[in-house]
């Protein structure tokens, strides 16, 4: 059996837990639900983009998706632009901004699988596409999400953000069809080494096919999310979650060199990225200064999880 | 010896280029002068050098996402530090230089992956960016200034600049020795080590010159817009990267070609600019770029299927 | 060779050993390389031929004995060079600059000039008229050209001059007008006090060229005499026979008179490919020949032809288990049990999730059905020794209903008692109906097929059948013999 501390989930965690008592030692326990309620919002966005890109990245090595930002932005604006603010429309806006999604992912495996791209030239070629038809289809007007809906998006059931628990419930899909899916076997098994996959009956191709789907469809359920939460489609609104999606599947201990998943992990990763920031913020320490803290901790993580596998 | 037959493919990036100036050309007379060249341009050499910089970088099989933070502190470091203390810049600059050549030791020196790597070197080039400069502001260095502003004759700096670096590149990375046994290690690095080189010191070296490269592009930023900030640049990292698959590189195998990736930046800055001659809404701008990306690279599939049959 | 004293040779080696783990390499080699001669160096699979070839060039380090020598080795500016049959060339670069890598002086302006002009000057002195443009990049040149390079930057002074030149099955892609070049060439290198060591699977080639050759078997010289002291059949058998030839032969008869029951039954041809491999329902059919000749490329172009990389059926067409367990077969990050079950899985998921409880009793049955050695199935797969591993891959293949077994040389690393019952598995497997194609590198495996093909140069050589099968047809059609 492995042993609990050899489980990479848990350092995310741990970390996350710790710098939340160190905020809340400055800030004082009164402050406690209300950073715990902006960690879990802000958390579930990171974490459901990043489970997407975990996919993608554990397909192994030049793999990556990046339209995530553009992706979010477009099926976000189009989304509110669908549902007009009207009220009652809030599933016709879920249904676009999957529809969007989906219409992505599948451009993008399109230009992987018809031009032979490389991922990471199909994915920004086709972003810079989609950033395009974000702006033109915005135009400078500002469309609020329904009333309801926004109501929603910022609300809490049981006390949990519900975007939040939007985001454990998708979790908890991934996780079970890694685990115990068959489709979960076959990303794995193509992540470690595609051609002995493929040697061994697993559709290779079709894997690839739903990895890169499967990123841009929660990218777009992420994009409307956050438009509903933060009151409209901002052109820049996905800008961030480029490198923090990576960030936060590094973090959590999923194998960049491919074949190895870590749910909890991306989840962990999430808060923990949140938390770090607003602690820093607490502390006094300025922007430039937390931006450098957080590139040490990607890299110094990396460089540890090279001495594992190097050991192993 | 026989003589070279120069492949259609081989000719793409030029072919797109010249497409697009021709287009530009016939839909606005006026920037075919000096001044018009210069305008369309201008704004290009930094990118250019950038993408030199992510050339060196995919020579060797590797990815650079920091380029963008990079060039922005640099640009940062010249606005300020260069200005006021002039030993103490460029020794910060040099520092930056030898920073890059040790980040490539210690990715083949640990087998690291370089897209992650160099990730979470732009989140710490961008936190110094902002230390050193927490607004938009500063200025350029005279000299900076009267330099990127000088008129040559015949051609506007635009253009010279372009010709410069495309020439510099060239030599360095096709023509010169070593530049051959850089390209050499990423064709195959066995055979490299095997003649007896120390890897470790050519993948040092090859970062390095990534490094002054993206120096170069903040120092010549700063003296175009006069004054920078610590995001200036973040979208360099992404342009330089399709400025080289555009100009006919790929990201295995040490295939570059650094006139074609200079070409390659103008190219996309083209897209950009040719909309407006076209009278379309300057929100397809962007969507130009990824879409003469996706034209080109479509074109080399044909032509690359093309040289297969013959 | 007028005197014999270690001063005199290029390199000599004494006692050497070399182990890399458990196994032994290079197993007490004596061996004096003079200047002027040419070493024709045969034997067979894994004889240890590129060992010691390491060893002489200095890439390795002997665990024991000596080496001695008294030019440059290692390095560069050595005076030892080596051309391989892989090709070892930067692709993305001239000939002329990949002369540059190799050479330590090629500095300051007009190198390109100079570079350019000794390659050229090598080139036309190996393969006169050759007509190669040493300016273009190496990846748009044919691989004989390529070839033709490498050789000649291996005879090329490079700063110094060559003294003694490895060449590594140097001919396997030229065409027999410039391989005469490089013969010739070979010939008037060692006239003139060059040192030459030659590997080729072309026994002919050995003939003309060389002045002694030096026959190795399991890391040891078996036999070293002048040329003109073997002939054919003497260098054949000397490069060694399977031991037990009878109880192998016995067995085959019995089987096929086990098979020939079912084929009568159900004959029917169920692979047939353009290259001419053929195999009907129930046959075991055996690819031979030299390793690295096509064997494992004509299956794998077999296997991707007859399966898909969209639909994952609940009954596989075809089943692989393959040889190279890195490159092909093993997924380092999972258990034991997750590898022997991956094939399995279609069949038995229920609505995409994969039934656990039938997976478990699975891995049991098979663990147990072949042996292997493990408390716990949970554990890693790289805990296993290579022969456990290579177990899991079969049982990966065997376990999945697929009609087609693909082996794409599976036995290394498997001990002799397990070997025998896979024999036997195999042998049962194809009496209940299934065909199995099966490249082994192993003379003694191939005697169990049913039919045999043996592939020189990514063709067919020879296809053989019932009692035609043996040891030493196999061999002669892996070699190609006649003489020009």
């Amino acid at each position: 059996m492995q042993s609990l501390i050899s489980r990479p989930w848990l350092w995310a965690w741990l970390a996350a837990i710790a710098v939340f008592a160190l905020s809340i030692a400055l800030s004082g326990a009164s402050q406690a639900g209300g950073l715990l309620y902006a960690a879990l919002s802000f958390g579930a966005f990171a974490a459901i983009v990043g489970i997407g890109q975990m996919l993608v990245i554990t397909l192994g090595p030049g793999n990556i998706d990046l339209s995530i930002p553009a992706v979010m932005t477009l099926a976000g604006t189009l989304a509110l632009k669908a549902m007009d603010g009207a009220p009652g429309t809030a599933l016709l806006g879920l249904g676009v901004a999957l529809l969007v999604g989906l219409g992505c992912g599948a451009a993008n495996f399109a230009l992987i699988r018809l031009l032979r791209l490389p991922p990471i030239i199909a994915t920004l070629a086709a972003s810079l596409l989609y950033q395009s038809l974000a702006i033109w289809s915005n135009r400078g007007l500002r469309i609020k999400p329904p009333a309801a809906l926004a109501d929603f998006a910022t609300g809490r059931t049981l006390g949990v953000p519900n975007v939040a628990l939007i985001g454990v419930l998708l979790a908890l899909v991934v996780w079970w069809l890694l685990e115990r899916g068959l489709w979960g076997r076959w990303l794995l098994a193509t992540g470690q080494n595609p051609r002995a996959a493929r040697l061994a009956g697993v559709p290779v191709e079709r894997v690839r096919a739903s990895a890169y789907l499967s990123v841009a469809l929660l990218a777009g359920l992420t994009g409307f999310l956050l438009a509903s939460f933060s009151g409209g489609a901002a052109l820049n609104m996905g800008q961030q979650y480029l490198l923090l999606s990576i960030a936060v599947v590094v973090i959590g201990g999923t194998s960049i060199a491919g074949g190895f998943s870590n749910v909890p992990g991306v989840w962990g990763a999430a808060l923990f990225m949140f938390l770090v920031v607003s602690m820093l913020n607490a502390y006094g320490f300025d922007a430039g200064a937390r931006m450098m803290l957080t590139g040490m901790i990607i890299i110094g993580i990396v460089i540890a999880a090279n001495a594992r596998r190097r050991r192993a | 010896m026989t003589r070279h037959s120069i492949s259609p493919r081989k000719l793409l990036p030029l072919i797109s280029f010249s497409v697009l100036l021709i287009a530009t050309f016939a839909l606005q007379e006026r920037a075919m002068s000096y001044l018009g060249l210069n305008l369309l341009f201008n704004l290009t050499i930094p990118i250019a050098l950038a993408t030199i910089g992510q050339l060196l970088i995919i020579m060797v099989n590797d990815i650079d996402l920091s380029v963008g933070a990079f060039v922005s502190l640099v640009a940062c470091v010249v606005s300020t530090l260069l200005v006021q203390h002039p030993w103490l810049g460029w020794l910060a600059l040099a520092g930056l230089v030898l920073a890059y050549a040790a980040l490539g030791a210690l990715i083949h020196r640990f087998e690291l992956p370089a897209i992650v790597v160099t990730l979470g070197m732009s989140f710490i080039w961008g936190g110094l960016a902002l230390v050193i400069m927490p607004a938009p502001g500063g200025t350029s260095p005279e000299w900076l200034r009267a330099l990127m502003t000088v008129k040559p004759p015949l051609a506007p700096m635009a253009v010279v600049a372009a010709l410069l670096i495309a020439a510099a590149a060239h030599l360095l990375i096709m023509r010169s020795g070593i530049g051959t046994v850089l390209r050499g290690l990423g064709g195959n690095s066995r055979s490299v080590a095997r003649a007896g080189w120390r890897l470790s010191g050519l993948y040092a070296l090859t970062y390095g010159l990534a490094g002054v490269f993206g120096v170069l592009a903040g120092l010549t930023l700063v003296g175009l817009y006069t004054s920078s900030g610590a995001s200036v640049a973040s979208s360099y990292t992404l342009l330089s990267i399709a400025g080289v698959i555009l100009g006919g590189g790929e990201f295995i195998g040490g295939r570059v070609s650094p006139i074609g990736a200079v070409l390659g930046a103008l190219t996309l800055s083209l897209a950009g600019s040719l909309l407006a001659f076209m009278h379309i809404s300057p929100d397809w701008q962007i969507g130009a770029q990824g879409a003469v990306l996706i034209l080109v690279l479509a074109a080399r599939l044909l032509f690359t299927r093309r040289e297969a049959l013959l | 060779m007028n005197t014999s004293q270690p001063v005199e040779a290029v390199v000599a080696l004494r006692g050497v050993h070399k182990q890399f783990g458990a196994v032994r390499a290079i197993d007490g080699i004596d061996l004096t390389l003079a200047p002027g001669e040419c070493v024709g160096l045969v034997g067979h699979n894994g004889a240890g031929k590129s060992t010691l070839v390491n060893l002489i060039n200095g890439t390795l380090k002997p665990s024991r004995g000596e080496i001695d020598s008294h030019v440059t080795r290692g390095g560069r500016g050595s005076a030892i060079r080596s051309v391989f049959q892989e090709l070892s060339l930067c692709p993305n670069l001239s000939a002329a600059e990949n002369l540059r890598i190799a050479h330590p002086t090629l500095k300051g302006l007009g190198w390109r000039r100079r570079a350019g002009a000794e390659i050229r000057a090598s080139l036309d002195q190996v393969f006169p008229g050759h007509g190669i443009d040493t300016d273009a990049r190496v990846d748009t040149l044919s691989i004989a050209q390529r070839q033709m390079i490498e050789i000649a930057i291996g005879f090329a002074p490079r700063g110094g001059q060559a003294r003694l030149v490895i060449l590594d099955e140097p001919t396997s892609s030229l065409d027999a007008g410039i391989a005469e070049q490089l013969l010739a060439y070979v010939e008037r290198f060692c006239a003139e006090g060059g040192t030459v060591v030659f590997i080729s699977h072309m026994l002919g080639e050995i003939f003309r060229v060389a002045s002694r050759i030096v026959v190795m078997q399991d890391g040891r010289v078996v036999a070293e005499r002048a040329s003109q002291d073997f002939d054919r059949d003497s260098l054949v058998d000397a490069m060694g026979h399977v031991a037990q030839h009878a109880p192998s032969a016995d067995r085959r008869r019995d089987a096929e008179g086990a098979s020939t029951a079912g084929a009568g039954a159900s004959g029917e041809t169920v692979i047939e490919d353009a290259a001419g491999l053929s195999a009907r329902r129930g046959e075991i059919v055996g690819l031979a020949g030299l390793a690295g000749h096509g064997q494992a490329e004509a299956l794998a172009r077999l296997y991707f032809a007859g399966t898909s990389g969209w639909r994952a059926p609940r009954q596989p067409r075809m089943a692989f288990v393959a040889g190279d367990r890195g490159r092909d077969g093993v997924l380092p990050l999972w258990s034991i049990l997750r590898n022997l079950s991956l094939s399995v899985l279609p069949a038995g998921a229920r609505r995409g999730a994969v039934d656990r409880h039938a997976e478990a009793t699975l891995g049991h049955d098979w663990q147990q059905r072949i042996g292997i050695r493990s408390d716990d199935l949970g554990n890693p797969i790289t805990s296993l020794s290579g022969g456990n591993q290579q177990k899991v891959l079969f049982a990966r293949a065997l376990a999945s209903s697929a009609p087609i077994v693909v082996m794409d040389d599976p036995m290394r690393g498997v001990d002799v008692g397990t070997k025998q019952e896979v024999y036997a598995l195999i042998r049962a497997e194809a009496d209940a109906g299934r065909t199995f194609l099966w490249y082994s590198t192993e003379t003694e495996e191939v005697c169990q097929c049913d039919r045999v093909f043996v592939f020189r140069d990514g063709k067919i050589s020879a296809e053989l059948s019932g009692a035609e099968i043996s040891e030493e047809r196999i061999l002669a059609a892996s070699f190609e013999m006649q003489e020009n």
